[in-house]
């Protein structure tokens, strides 16, 4: 039981760093500011998520799993908001996003 | 670790505590002077931090079955520092926001020409 | 593995600290300045420095950003190229790294357990503190008891530094409390900002009263709360934080800290002990070490919030109305 565990978690935690990994290419590859953001959010909700679960299970029924969980209500609420802010500020600052020539016409 | 090999931790933060020093002293505007300090101030902050880590050592919260320790010393000397260091910054800022009002300009070039035709 | 993490740490922090030198939108330097915070934060816990990283992430990633960006507001945004030729500058700099590099040659290696500063002094604090303190946190006990003159000066320092933050630039009363009405177009940050406030507060008080047996204490969690009330201001606007806290009150509760922690030295000296010599508190040498620590670290809590709030307070007053 206990191997079982700690193989699940351990494939948690390198999901996590994979859809991490997706994001940070993301930021680097998009073309524009509001496009990037998508790929910021893979971050905060799969990509920390997941590695938060993968420690959450090598806690087992502790006071560690507790506070974990704390840290991913934090996560949960926090992320978006940024990310919600970031929008807003770059709509009101006048950023046009990319669009595809071939939809304008 | 032998050799000159154990001490490229300190060399990093040499490195880093030269590139605030650069942006003090060769960029004209006084907040980035600011930020260059800040940085100048946190690497120090690391290097006190790693001296006082011992190899193989944990956190210095004293537990049953852990023998091996960090120094708690160096910790607490660069925890009230942290504070000190933020209190100062606001008070560098505070000038920068005076010196703004009074000059116009934040930039140490046109500060040094203001004062000479005056 | 450590060895490895700290390596790409400080690695990345080298290429942070390029870039901000690099940057010329004062903007984006500071938001990299609070990246690099973080990253020695990070730094921190890896060097088993966790009181530190606490303290790090939360002034260096939290107040000294919104400090910085409330500068920009003032001033300006853009940094104009430098006119005189970078070389001599750039040529001290390698100089001096060179000179610093130089003096690295004797100093024993990173994590050495026979290194100097760990031979005297620390070992006997580690091994005194359970019995003399009966607490288990030896950052603690260092800060509080055995080193408490060091820190009474350390909180001397922030309290000068925010009476002369103060005095440069003094504090603007404004008419109306109002809300900004940029803040109040932006509903979902309005909304989060009053869900986190409370928690914040909370997590506050956590770490100022567990202190004594994990990371925390007075230092961590006075910049916490200022974070909470300064997070409050920037939902809601600087005239709702004002009525929470008046700004009368803060310059009350700054000089109170400090008194507090003053009066319980000058309480140890009429007990008949030394000036900070916490034993005679109570009849028992140990819950006097007790009390006294958890007194001055809510004097420590008190001070170093109301000094970063009442800084925020001062900046932000400079602000044009309706502007964040």
């Amino acid at each position: 039981m206990e191997t079982v565990i700690y193989i699940l978690s351990w494939i948690f935690l390198l999901g996590g760093a994979i859809f991490l990994l997706v994001g940070a290419i993301g930021i680097l590859r998009f073309p524009d500011f509001y496009t990037r953001l998508h790929a910021v959010s893979v971050c905060d909700t799969m990509g920390a998520g997941l590695v938060l679960a993968g420690l959450m299970l090598q806690g087992g029924f502790s006071l560690v799993t507790v506070k974990l969980l704390l840290i991913f209500y934090f996560m949960i609420f926090t992320g978006p908001t940024a990310v919600h802010a970031l929008a807003q500020a770059a709509l009101q600052g006048k950023l046009k996003p990319v669009v595809d020539e071939h939809e304008q016409q | 670790m032998s050799g000159l090999l154990g001490l490229y931790n300190y060399w990093i933060v040499i490195i880093l505590m030269m590139t605030g020093f650069y942006a003090v002293i060769a960029r004209p505007n006084l907040i980035k002077q600011i930020i260059g300090l800040f940085i100048f101030q946190t690497s120090v902050f690391i290097l006190f931090i790693s001296m006082a880590n011992i190899e193989g050592g944990t956190a210095p919260i004293i537990k049953e079955g852990i023998r091996l320790y960090s120094n708690p010393l160096p910790h607490v000397l660069i925890l009230t520092a942290i504070v000190v260091s933020l209190a100062t910054t606001a008070l560098g800022l505070a000038l920068v926001v005076r010196i703004k009002e009074a000059y116009g300009t934040i930039n140490e070039d046109n500060i040094h020409v203001q004062d000479e035709e005056d | 593995m450590e060895i490895l993490i700290d390596t790409i740490l400080l690695v990345l922090l080298m290429i942070t600290g390029f870039s901000i030198v690099r940057m010329r939108s004062l903007l984006a330097a500071t938001m990299l300045t609070s990246i690099y915070s973080l990253l020695s934060a990070s730094l921190f816990v890896v060097l088993d420095a966790v009181d530190v990283a606490l303290t790090e992430a939360a002034i260096g990633a939290g107040i000294s950003t919104i400090l910085l960006l409330a500068t920009i507001a003032l001033t300006t945004d853009r940094e104009k190229p430098p006119q005189r030729t970078p070389m001599l500058p750039l040529i001290v700099v390698i100089i001096t790294g060179m000179a610093l590099i130089y003096g690295t040659l004797d100093m024993p290696h990173f994590g050495n357990p026979q290194a100097p500063v760990h031979l005297h002094v620390a070992p006997a604090y580690l091994h005194d503190t359970p019995g003399e303190i009966g607490i288990p946190n030896v950052v603690t006990s260092v800060l509080a008891s055995y080193r408490g003159y060091d820190t009474l000066g350390e909180l001397a320092v922030i309290f000068t530094a925010g009476a002369g933050v103060l005095t440069l630039l003094g504090y603007r009363t404004r008419g109306g409390n109002s809300m900004d009405p940029g803040i109040r177009k932006l509903l979902i940050l309005r909304v989060i900002g009053k869900l986190f406030f409370p928690l914040i507060l909370l997590f506050a008080l956590y770490v100022q009263f567990h202190g004594d047996y994990g990371p925390g204490g007075g230092f961590q969690a006075g910049v916490i709360f200022a974070t909470g009330f300064i997070l409050y201001a920037l939902a809601f606007g600087l005239g709702n934080a004002q009525r929470l806290i008046p700004h009368q009150l803060l310059r009350i509760m700054v000089a109170f800290g400090m008194l507090l922690y003053i009066g319980v030295g000058i309480e140890s000296m009429l007990l008949g002990g030394k000036f900070l010599e916490y034993n005679v508190l109570a009849d028992d040498p140990v819950s006097g070490q007790h009390l006294g620590i958890i007194l001055i670290e809510l004097g420590v809590g008190i001070t170093v919030a109301s000094v970063m709030l009442m800084i925020y307070y001062v900046f932000r007053s400079r602000q044009p109305e309706g502007d964040l």
